[in-house]
């Protein structure tokens, strides 16, 4: 830009009118070429960027943002001739219905219960086993074993049911007819409710022990040998060892993972339930979650007010939660925070 | 090795103490945890049908027939075998797509330089924190979008996992920002960068989201059971689960006639089809899926 200023000292030298003029005048279609290069630029960029966003962005419209006004139904009553916005407003009657006959309260419980039982087992399971795998030198069967317990995550729900059937059922399962050859009595699982948090939680713990176990090995593979040599040094043994800087060390970990999972404890793990309870009526006093619930109103009963109600509640609660938790996981650690 | 920690890595030759014997005791019972119930199906599609009834689910077979297997392949293969068909679309199509989807969706939000950056990412991310249940789900599949029974409805709601775009952006925030400059000096257009420049640089991210796409589409029983009602459209998994429940009704039609078509077994057989694959790819891409897991996914 000094240019302009000497080049106007120079114009009054005897220099040709169209030699002068060029320098300045090239200067500055020069800087405007550039602006205009990098505005291009810049739309061609954020034009191509956004382009390449835009599938995603139509598709979390239809599937996620769409829905979302939805939530207005919990307050009306449905009628599907009259459609979303014709439907009556009932104020809170849904969820007068849905408290009042007890089912709430049946189901919220259920959710915490199961959810609080899988978190709490799933993490002394997981950690145990990340522990004992520390503990194993050979690398390559450690492998192994982690796969092994990883694998049972690859299984579908629904053969989940199979073999749960082939263990519970009451005529043959394999755990009556052990029961039946000791001569004790056999016992009709499939009705009787007050066996099934143990059931769905034993049933979890096989699926998702083996995840955790990975990233709480990954962790404590972290923590720097140094530490271990000074504590040995220190005279620790095995367990101090384990106390005092494995877990120590990777609380942080625990910690995160606890509260994310304590972030959706309202909700409930559909799959699960409903394939290895096989939706049996009879359970339904210690397995009927949310999910289930709404999900039998809806495509079973057809009755889509109580239904909208219990996934209405379950969305707001669910989402003050979710907040909560990850607002407590951001003041830990802020890269493991989802935002 | 990836799972070896920094640091001086341990020499010493293990010991074989009780405690270290005990270790592995427990390894293995837990091993064998997993696979027992694995097992179970296994031998119960390989038994007698009448041994099965009287003698219950056992880990070995008292007497072995292979009856329910010839029912199935010989007698009547075909509601699986479309069964199969539509699960393996529904996955590979979905997979691929999605992917794609996502990888582009969370490369823009990875890019620090992209105007829109962070309305884009609190768009996508706020899916994960809301949504309006599930009855307004079902009410716009079905009514506004039309996609009830059909097989979009089993691809298109799963196209876009917010998760698996947070991983994807995760792993593109990591690459060197000079690469895609360097590109840009080249001359590359946007496309072209991320084509030729990052997916080939991305392939460890990409192909962990992949299999869990593959894994997530596979298993899925929840998209049809909201919205499948015709046989053609019938997933494995839903086949499945059709069977075993509904298999109550024709038990007992068939103890008060006398016949006995081979019903368990059968159910176990089918359930034997549906593993075999997962099991196949599970021994080639276990290593990819721990490996994204400790890498990308210490999120939980």
């Amino acid at each position: 830009m000094g240019e302009v200023g000497s080049s106007i000292g120079r114009s009054v030298s005897p220099r040709p009118l169209r030699a002068q003029a060029p320098s300045r005048a090239r200067e500055r279609r020069a800087d405007l070429l550039l602006a205009v290069g990098e505005i291009r630029h810049e739309l061609e960029k954020n034009g191509a960027l956004m382009l390449m966003a835009l599938p995603g962005v139509i598709l979390l419209l239809l599937f996620a943002y769409l829905p979302m006004p939805g939530i207005i139904l919990a307050f009306k009553d449905y009628n599907f001739s009259k459609g979303l916005l014709g439907s009556d407003w009932v104020g809170l009657q849904n969820f007068m219905f849905l408290f009042g006959s007890g089912a709430a309260w049946r189901l919220i419980r259920n959710t915490l219960v199961l959810n609080s039982l899988f978190i709490v087992t799933t993490l002394i399971v997981s950690l145990a086993l990340a522990l004992l795998l520390h503990e194993i030198y050979d690398h390559f069967v450690t492998r192994i074993y982690q796969s092994i317990l990883f694998f049972p995550h690859f299984i579908s729900f629904v053969i989940v049911g199979y073999f749960t059937f082939g263990f519970l059922n009451a005529d043959n399962g394999f755990l009556n007819s052990i029961l039946a050859a000791r001569g004790l009595p056999t016992i009709d699982w499939y009705a009787t409710p007050a066996y099934w948090p143990a059931i769905l939680t034993s049933v979890n713990l096989w699926r998702s022990a083996g995840y955790f176990t990975i990233i709480y090995l990954a962790g404590i593979l972290g923590i720097l040998p140094e530490y271990y040599e000074a504590a040995r040094i220190d005279g620790a043994n095995r367990w101090q060892e384990a106390w005092y800087i494995t877990l120590a060390m990777i609380r942080p970990l625990i910690i995160i993972n606890v509260l994310l999972a304590i972030g959706r404890i309202f909700f409930a793990n559909f799959d699960l339930v409903f394939n290895v309870t096989r939706d049996n009526g009879l359970l339904f006093t210690t397995t009927d979650v949310i999910d289930t619930y709404v999900y039998r109103s809806l495509r079973t009963l057809g009755n889509y007010n109580l239904a909208t109600a219990a996934g209405a509640f379950q969305a707001t609660v669910g989402f003050l939660l979710v907040l909560l938790s990850n607002a407590l996981v951001r003041r830990i650690d802020q890269d493991q925070a989802l935002f | 090795m990836e799972l070896v920690s920094g640091g001086a890595p341990r020499h010493r030759r293990a010991p074989l103490t009780p405690g270290r014997v005990l270790i592995h005791l427990v390894m293995i019972a837990a091993s064998v945890a997993c696979v027992v119930p694995l097992l179970l199906i296994l031998a119960a599609s390989i038994t007698d049908e009448d041994v099965l009834a009287n003698d219950g689910y056992r880990l070995i077979p008292r007497v072995v027939s292979f009856a329910a297997y010839q029912f199935i392949l010989v007698l009547d293969p075909d509601q699986i075998v479309h069964s199969y068909g539509v699960s393996a679309f529904v996955t590979f199509v979905g997979s691929s797509c999605g992917l794609l989807v996502m990888a582009m969706l969370g490369y823009a939000i990875s890019r620090r330089d992209f105007r829109y950056r962070n309305m884009l990412a609190f768009y996508v991310f706020f899916t994960m924190l809301f949504n309006g249940g599930l009855v307004p789900f079902y009410i716009v599949v079905t009514q506004y979008l039309h996609l009830n029974d059909s097989i979009g409805a089993l691809i298109l709601p799963y196209l876009v996992i917010p998760f698996f775009v947070l991983l994807l952006r995760t792993y593109f925030a990591a690459l060197p920002r000079e690469l895609i400059e360097a590109a840009k000096i080249d001359g590359a257009s946007e496309w072209r960068t991320f084509f030729q420049v990052v997916v080939p640089l991305s392939t460890p991210s990409l192909a962990t989201v992949g299999l869990f796409c593959l894994l997530l589409y596979w298993n899925d029983l929840w998209l049809s059971l909201l919205f499948i009602d015709s046989k053609a459209l019938f997933s494995l998994q839903y086949l499945l689960w059709h069977t075993i429940n509904a298999i109550q009704t024709i038990e007992a039609a068939s103890q008060t006639s006398g016949f006995r078509p081979p019903l368990q077994t059968v159910r176990m057989a089918m359930a034997v089809f549906a593993i075999g694959p997962v099991l196949f790819a599970f021994l080639f891409v276990q290593k990819y899926f721990i490996r994204g897991i400790t890498l990308g996914g210490l999120k939980g």
